[in-house]
């Protein structure tokens, strides 16, 4: 009994130390993430390995999910004859939901996931000690840019995961199923609001760029230095990433679409 | 891979990126639209105005041509207050006659104006006094049903 009560506390006490600790790594980040904006081809160099190689399955999952949106919403609006609303329910649900959160869950396991292991790998072969050596502080020339660039990335993916979402309602509703075009933009047009729904897409995305970013730099800079410590930080990057991008959505959700 | 190179393709998504924001800006959203010029306020009281939102379209001979900024509660007339910004290159008469109507069946609900004769126009911050209230389906029913239940009775 006791022994179990002792458990659960110590289980406790270090989820907190592991949380503080990442506080204090993120505001590390912060303080030292001047190198990486002064010498921006190491932001720009990640911001390659992010976002630029992160397009392809992107813009291909955001077709595929705009189609299905097309598919499914016009199978059920059609049921009260208002299929002209596919163009509102596609872009509604794109650019409020299924872009920023779904583009950042391919983002944490595409992206993320990759920081985190090349991080791990770095520490576990000493790379970041032999940088210390040299006095060439690892936060600012090897996490800081791998954290700004998948911050840039993340708004810029959700905002093109959305258009190709919009592009593939578009392609199966209109050109496939033969809702009218003019219903289909002008619905949509005269529905979203540009500040209310567009900009508050982007707002969270940027969200999710800052959280995965800092869960993935810190678990690798936290992993175990074995081949064992790294696939298990990694795994950590997806599935935390993951988590709390969906609670966070809620928690920004409930914030941002109530009361109007 | 060079650097030249890199910063190619990290400008190429840079520029795609910002593209398909844009895209959602003036193709998806309303940007395009709502911030065409200039606006002036006026007020109309309602009975009841149903489902009326903000952000609803205000239209007149069914083209938009003011949206609904504020719904608010008159607690001494009991009546709704609602204040529409009215597109400034349309000027309507003192007696415009604004209803609640609904588009399509179940559908959003806009206000509609139906132009008077007046020969002075609607300022800013005038208000409207001709106004119909919104139809609210349930009345509507309850009283097709009561009717139909006295046609009934009479018969017998």
């Amino acid at each position: 009994m006791v022994r179990a009560l002792r458990g659960l506390g110590q289980r406790v006490t270090s989820r907190i130390w592991r949380l503080g600790y990442a506080s204090r790594f993120f505001l590390a980040i912060l303080m030292y993430s001047g190198t990486s904006l002064r010498r921006l081809h190491l932001t720009i160099r990640e911001i390659y390995f992010t976002g630029v190689l992160s397009l392809i399955i992107i813009l291909v999952s955001g077709l595929f999910v705009g189609m299905v949106l097309g598919l499914q919403g016009y199978d059920t609006l059609q049921r009260y004859g208002s299929t002209e609303a596919l163009g509102v329910l596609v872009s509604l649900s794109l650019v409020r939901e299924l872009g920023p959160v779904v583009a950042a869950l391919l983002f944490a396991s595409r992206a993320g996931s990759a920081i985190t292991a090349e991080i791990g790998m770095m520490k576990a072969t000493e790379q970041l000690s032999a940088m210390e050596m040299m006095a060439v502080d690892p936060i600012s020339r090897v996490v800081a840019p791998r954290f700004w660039g998948g911050v840039i990335s993340m708004p810029l993916l959700a905002a093109l995961f959305s258009a190709m979402g919009i592009f593939g309602g578009y392609l199966v509703g209109v050109q496939l199923i033969g809702v009218d075009e003019g219903s289909f933009w002008s619905q949509m047009q005269a529905s979203v609001d540009f500040r209310q729904d567009i900009l508050n897409g982007v707002i969270k995305s940027f969200v999710f760029g800052i959280i995965v970013s800092w869960v993935a730099v810190f678990e690798g800079y936290d992993a175990e230095p074995t081949a064992e410590g790294v696939s298990g930080a990694t795994t950590r990057t997806v599935v935390t990433s993951s988590l709390a991008i969906l609670a966070a959505d809620f928690i920004l959700t409930a914030f941002m679409f109530t009361g109007t | 891979m060079s650097r030249t190179t890199l910063d190619l393709w990290v400008g190429f998504f840079v520029a795609v990126g910002l593209g398909a924001l844009l895209f959602l800006a003036l193709k998806v959203g309303n940007l395009a639209s709502s911030s065409s010029g200039e606006t002036y306020a006026i007020q109309a009281k309602f009975d009841n105005i149903g489902g009326l939102k903000v952000r609803g379209a205000v239209k007149s001979a069914g083209v938009v041509v003011g949206r609904v900024t504020e719904i608010r509660f008159d607690p001494e007339a009991y009546l709704a207050l609602v204040t529409i910004q009215v597109d400034a290159r349309y000027k309507f008469p003192r007696d415009t006659f604004a209803t609640i109507n609904t588009s399509g069946l179940l559908g959003e609900q806009y206000i509609g104006f139906e132009v008077g004769g007046d020969t002075e126009m609607l300022k800013a911050g005038d208000t409207i006094k001709k106004t119909q209230s919104a139809v609210v389906l349930e009345k509507l029913i309850s009283q097709f049903m009561f009717n139909k239940a006295a046609e009934d009775g009479g018969k017998k």
